[in-house]
């Protein structure tokens, strides 16, 4: 008498998504895509310098066009104190220069005209002369002796560094290093990435000066942490401001930050009085905005003469540009760096991480990273392929002899593992790749002059930021929340406070809600994005959603069914005691054939209530999720090289992932060949790189690489499941995994296709020039800026 | 992204075109297919005071094999190229490199005779049509010219081409024996410029070649002709010999600097294996090459 | 500032224009005849986020004026199909999960659909090479392969009967 959860669209179902209908027909409604009546359009004027002092500005000839309404310069940002803002990381951030440009892109002058093309005249007619400085395009140089100092309008700073960090126990590492019989050590540079979303950001800020109110259609992943940051810098009532996240177009954490544009806007917008409508370019995009990783790793393991690793350390520089606005945990100056090696049992470990201004684009944390686990499992599984070339041991088995075993388990930094089982994934991996069969043909090939490679990634990582007594942003702490509402017919409504930028949170979600009461998923509408009707979430990036939020939905759907289990007691005339829950309905245990169906109880709550009961049938929960969810995965490459050119191919990508409990398997398969296809791309093709003067190379998609599907390699997705034992349903994240383990597989096969001419490392992206000189000069090939031969 | 404003003007036959070039007197561009220009009008690179766009203007539109040339005509979209069948049997190298050009949208609208008019070191038909030895047909009101490719292509982006005159087709000599072509592009992705082209065909008749080309992209000022490797081929013929001169000579005469695409070394290098692995594939050797065969399968769809 | 008048068919329907002739294509589309389906990413013709079909042919709208469309026939994603039922490759985009944040959709789909014109068998070669204008930055693609390949079988299903 239960409904059949998969008919239904519960768990496990591959429900087709809701959100396509509008897609498919053109119908989406992205920022771009409103029109607000007398709204104005602003662009932007970008400095072409890295570093250099703004002598003067003259917008005489840009007031001039016909159409524009107003020109705005960092002066005009500075009397409303809104030249410079805080940044989510304790720094502070310019708005727009005033007297010094410290990246090459950075915010000058704005222009609010009739139409962008208008505005773009004038902000070409707007005359600003620079006297270059000279540019630091990388840690070294930052902290050379001779460096610029680039963040002058600090008092306190003396030089470029922007944070130190430490985790691990420095002593007991040390001394597991004196005893090591083995130290395998490793250098390598995770190039500067960015998440490019095809949509740019952007937003139609809309101040309303007879009702005082702010409304800001914005292209944000986190409305609500928004509309506080909004509320602090402009000091404007929270209340009376709105945030409403559209349809948006990829998000992969670029939209995530408050950027200068926004806050332009908005002042904008309050002078003008009318609504002012900012959509960056590409180059805007590429050149300014959140970009990701750009860190240099040093690391050592201390080996026992079993292959068991004792000690490992590591030491990470970042670049953080000219701002330190990293976009993460306030406890944790390097995001969650510290998971790395999280599945190996590493007794003793040390970590050190500084950060460092540079004249580049501020940001760090981004693009699909987990908070920088993306640079911890590239590194981890570097070092580990690395360790098993140096020890000539097999790559597999190498791992199989370090892989953590026992759960719960307390990772070398200090993380708490609660499930896993890495050996069972890495052994179907192998299997699924024919692992023995490809080693031999490996060996074949090489006599015949042809250069196979096979590369293996493994990992664990925390997902689901975070339980309140470690994990906050600007103090606010990382919970979410769902609110549900069932309607006298049955049908629900599901309110939630995360985001989702294409992950199909309208269809998962409802989903959540089918398991736990049996309304079919397509009675639930689910809504997000609009501060004003939708409950404080942090947002959604960081592969936090289903951990968080969709916790939180479980947890509501449970608080409503209790109280319909009262309703469906008045129904039956028995005591709640009496009554057993299935899919769908409740049932008088004795007399199973009488029960009422969750519909039923739901009319009750609006016609027929038992003395003493509210009526109505809605809840809201907030979660507070008590430690973070660890997926797994194995993922596996082989490539072949053309000896002669450099060029690799991709053979086979096999990829095992563990997520626990799959809400929409299509939608997880899906999440991982986004997340394969990017980590393929920075493997392969994509970094924003600098010259010596910080020009920007990469501010656009003829310099920054996206593969297309021709160079897309196919992707073989198997699965193992371990349920979150924490997590109300089980699950656990799945949106960033393969682009955090991915890279590591695709450099790794690429690196052992050449080692055995003695090549240990390539730098990313690990372009086929670099490939043939490793060949030919049988040493490792670097890729930090400034580009070679400027 | 916002082009400035300029004057549209929209002729419709050629003589209005000439008409127009000749008033305007080197401040008007002509629009063909637009792949080149509009966007570097999108970034104001280009910010000329009017817009000739000739693609109204009929019969430029003819692919055809007339009194032993092909005539390609000013609007001949390298889309028609691909899918030309004449094209595709009696011009081998055009056919391998049709395909190859930028990405199969861009290919709807972009021409050969505009690419050769654009002039970028980097374009890939420059190469080909040194290899192949031929010529622009440039018309102004004072009559009509014919400018061999190699005495077209000057430098970046600047052509023989004057301000007043329009390039109204490109020919390309029809072979007179065995027609072989091939274009070797290394790009790190659909729709990037090449890292290094290579451009060889061969007219034969058995083991004797007639004619040799062999044009070079994206190692140079602009495209590259190798004369003396050409002269080697054509001498000598091809054997492991001539095949390794003729690589020699072509790396020799490149000139590529080190950029976010790679190394002058690695360029160059990559000269003399293009080289290589054209001439061996004309003498029926298979090298290998783990990228060809995949996108032989589909280089005939636009 | 010059305006032009120009015709220019859209879904079918004949349009009477007024632009300037620096108005590019994807803009005329958007903002002057209100048409949101077509997007914008990019601003070096490389993304195909704004693809549109022009005469049937699959172009980069972002790259051409939209004057130059005057006489033409212009399709765009909200022609695709009819008013009562989908078209195959709509639903195919559907039925194997070809989109995710939907912004790339539009134009993949218009030029699958051109594809299918072309080639109304395409393997999954043909199918990369001829979507390798288009950029997605969400799916890597493969479930676009199989809602193509859906939408061919569904469409000789439908041409067989």
């Amino acid at each position: 008498m239960s409904v059949d959860e998969i008919s239904v669209g519960g768990i496990g179902a591959r429900v087709k998504r809701v959100e396509d209908d509008r897609f498919i027909r053109g119908k989406g409604n992205y920022t771009d895509d409103f029109k607000l009546p007398g709204m104005l359009h602003m662009e932007i004027l970008r400095s072409p310098y890295a570093h250099a002092r703004i002598v003067s500005i003259d917008t005489s000839k840009a007031w001039a066009i016909p159409g524009v309404h107003l020109v705005v310069t960092g002066e005009l940002m500075a009397q409303r104190n809104l030249a410079w803002m805080p940044t989510l990381s304790y720094d502070t951030q310019a708005v727009m220069a005033i007297d010094k440009v410290r990246f090459q892109g950075q915010e000058v002058a704005a222009v609010v005209a009739d139409d962008p093309y208008i505005a773009k005249d004038a902000c070409e007619a707007i005359e600003v002369v620079y006297e270059a400085l000279p540019a630091i395009v990388n840690p070294m140089q930052a902290m050379a002796p001779d460096a610029p100092l680039i963040r002058d309008d600090k008092d306190d700073q003396t030089d470029n560094v922007c944070y130190r960090w430490e985790v691990g126990d420095k002593a007991a590492t040390d001394r597991a290093f004196e005893r090591a019989d083995h130290v395998v050590q490793l250098d390598c540079f995770y190039p500067r990435s960015h998440p490019s979303p095809i949509e740019c950001c952007g937003c139609i800020a809309d101040f309303n000066p007879a009702t005082e109110k702010l409304t800001i259609y914005m292209t944000t992943q986190a409305p609500h942490i928004i509309r506080t940051a909004v509320a602090l810098v402009a000091e404007l009532p929270e209340h009376m401001i709105r945030i409403i996240a559209p349809d948006i177009g990829g998000g992969f954490g670029n939209k995530v930050p408050v950027y200068p544009g926004y806050v332009i806007a908005t002042l904008a917008s309050i002078l003008v009085a009318r609504p002012v409508k900012w959509i960056e370019d590409k180059t805007g995009n590429l050149i300014s905005t959140g970009f990701a990783r750009d860190m240099y790793f040093h690391g050592e393991l201390a080996i026992d003469s079993r292959g068991k690793i004792q000690g490992l350390r590591v030491h990470v520089d970042t670049d953080n540009g000219a701002f330190f606005s990293d976009a993460q945990p306030t406890k944790f100056k390097v995001g969650l760096l510290h998971s790395a090696f999280a599945c190996y049992d590493i007794p003793h470990g040390y970590l050190t991480a500084q950060g460092h201004y540079t004249n580049k684009a501020p940001g760090g944390v981004a693009y699909r990273c987990s908070f920088r686990v993306t640079e911890a499992m590239f590194f981890q599984e570097r070092l580990i392929a690395a360790a098993a070339q140096d020890l000539k041991v097999d790559p597999a088995d190498f791992r199989r002899v370090n892989f953590v075993r026992e759960f719960p388990w307390r990772t070398t930094y200090g993380m708490l593992l609660d499930s896993g089982d890495y050996d069972k994934c890495l052994t179907l991996a192998l299997e699924k790749l024919g692992y023995e069969d490809l080693r031999r043909e490996q060996a074949e090939a090489r006599k015949r002059g042809r250069l196979i490679g096979i590369g293996i990634s493994t990992m664990t990582e925390p997902l689901g930021a975070g339980n309140s007594r470690e994990f906050d942003i600007i103090g606010i702490k990382m919970f979410d929340s769902a609110e549900l509402r069932v309607h006298p017919s049955g049908k629900a409504v599901l309110k939630i406070g995360s985001k989702t930028q294409g992950q199909g949170h309208e269809t998962t979600f409802a989903q959540i809600v089918t398991h736990e009461l049996g309304i079919p998923s397509t009675d639930i509408l689910v809504h997000h994005g609009d501060t004003d009707n939708t409950p404080f979430g942090m947002g959604t990036y960081a592969s936090r959603s289903t951990p968080t939020a969709g916790a939180a939905t479980a947890m509501v759907s449970r608080k409503v069914r209790a109280k319909a289990r009262k309703l469906a007691a008045h129904l039956l005339e028995v005591a709640e005691d009496d009554l057993e829950w299935e899919l769908g309905r409740f049932y008088v245990r004795d007399a199973p054939q009488r029960g009422a169906t969750i519909q039923e109880c739901a009319l009750a709550a609006y016609t027929n209530m038992p003395d003493g009961l509210e009526p109505g049938l809605e809840n809201n929960a907030y979660y507070d999720p008590p430690n973070m969810t660890w997926p797994f995965a194995a993922y596996l490459a082989a490539v072949e090289i053309d000896p002669e050119t450099g060029v690799w191919e991709v053979l086979r990508f096999v990829a095992v992932d563990d997520c626990g409990v799959r809400i929409n398997p299509m939608i997880v398969e899906g999440q991982i060949m986004g997340g394969l296809t990017e980590a393929f791309a920075m493997s392969n093709m994509q970094f924003i790189t600098f010259d010596s003067n910080g020009n920007c190379i990469g501010a656009n998609y003829m310099d920054y690489l996206l593969p297309t599907a021709w160079e897309t390699p196919h992707w073989e997705l198997h699965e193992v499941v371990t349920p979150c034992p924490h997590h109300p349903i089980g699950a656990k994240g799945i949106g960033e995994c393969a682009c955090v383990g991915g890279p590591a597989a695709f450099v790794n096969a690429v690196v052992d296709a050449v080692a055995h001419l003695g090549v240990r490392n390539i730098d990313m992206p690990v372009f086929s020039g670099r490939v043939w000189e490793a060949i030919n000069t049988g040493q490792d090939v670097p890729g930090f800026p400034p580009l070679p031969g400027h | 992204m916002y082009p400035p404003r300029f004057h549209y003007e929209a002729p419709t036959s050629v003589d209005e075109v000439l008409q127009l070039l000749s008033m305007y007197q080197g401040d008007a561009k002509v629009l063909s297919g637009g792949m080149s220009l509009i966007p570097l009008m999108k970034l104001r690179f280009a910010t000329p005071s009017a817009i000739i766009d000739v693609n109204n203007v009929p019969g430029l539109d003819t692919l055809t094999e007339d009194g032993g040339w092909l005539r390609v005509g000013a609007l001949v979209r390298n889309r028609a190229i691909v899918r030309d069948a004449v094209v595709g049997a009696r011009y081998p190298l055009m056919a391998s490199v049709a395909p190859q050009i930028a990405d199969p949208l861009v290919r709807s609208r972009s021409t050969l005779v505009g690419s050769l008019c654009h002039c970028d070191p980097q374009g890939d038909w420059g190469a080909v049509m040194l290899a192949l030895g031929g010529e622009v047909v440039a018309a102004s009101l004072s009559g009509e010219r014919r400018i061999p490719v190699a005495d077209f292509l000057l430098g970046p982006f600047q052509t023989a081409l004057r301000p007043d005159e329009f390039a109204i087709e490109a020919r390309v000599p029809a072979p007179v024996a065995e027609p072989f072509g091939v274009y070797h592009k290394l790009e790190r992705k659909i729709g990037d410029f090449a890292t290094v082209g290579v451009a060889v065909s061969l007219d034969r008749t058995g083991s004797s070649v007639r004619r040799a080309g062999l044009g070079l992209t994206g190692v140079g000022s602009t495209n590259i002709k190798c004369r003396e490797a050409e002269q080697v081929l054509e001498q000598g013929g091809i054997d492991d010999r001539t095949i390794g001169e003729a690589a020699r000579l072509a790396a020799e005469a490149a000139r590529p600097q080190t950029d976010q695409r790679g190394s002058a070394e690695y360029k160059r290098h990559l000269v003399r294996t293009f080289v290589v692995r054209a001439l061996e594939s004309a003498i029926g050797r298979e090298p290998l090459d783990i990228r060809r065969r995949r996108m032989e399968n589909v280089g005939s769809l636009a | 500032m010059e305006i032009r008048q120009i015709t220019v068919t859209v879904n079918g329907e004949p349009r009477l224009v007024e632009v300037e002739p620096r108005t590019l294509c994807v803009h005329m589309i958007r903002e002057v005849l209100g048409l949101t389906g077509t997007h914008l990413g990019c601003d070096t013709t490389s993304c195909g986020a704004c693809t549109v079909l022009l005469d049937g042919v699959p172009v980069k709208s972002c790259t051409l004026f939209g004057v130059q469309t005057d006489g033409h026939e212009l399709t765009t994603v909200e022609g695709l199909g009819w008013p009562s039922e989908l078209h195959p490759v709509q639903e195919g985009f559907k039925e194997e999960h070809g989109l995710q944040c939907g912004f790339c959709t539009p134009g993949m789909m218009l030029t699958a659909t051109a594809l299918l014109e072309d080639n109304p068998n395409p393997t999954e070669d043909e199918i990369r090479w001829a979507i390798s204008g288009n950029l997605c930055r969400c799916t890597g693609y493969q479930n676009i392969i199989k809602a193509v390949q859906w939408a061919a079988r569904k469409m000789e299903t439908a041409n067989v009967s």
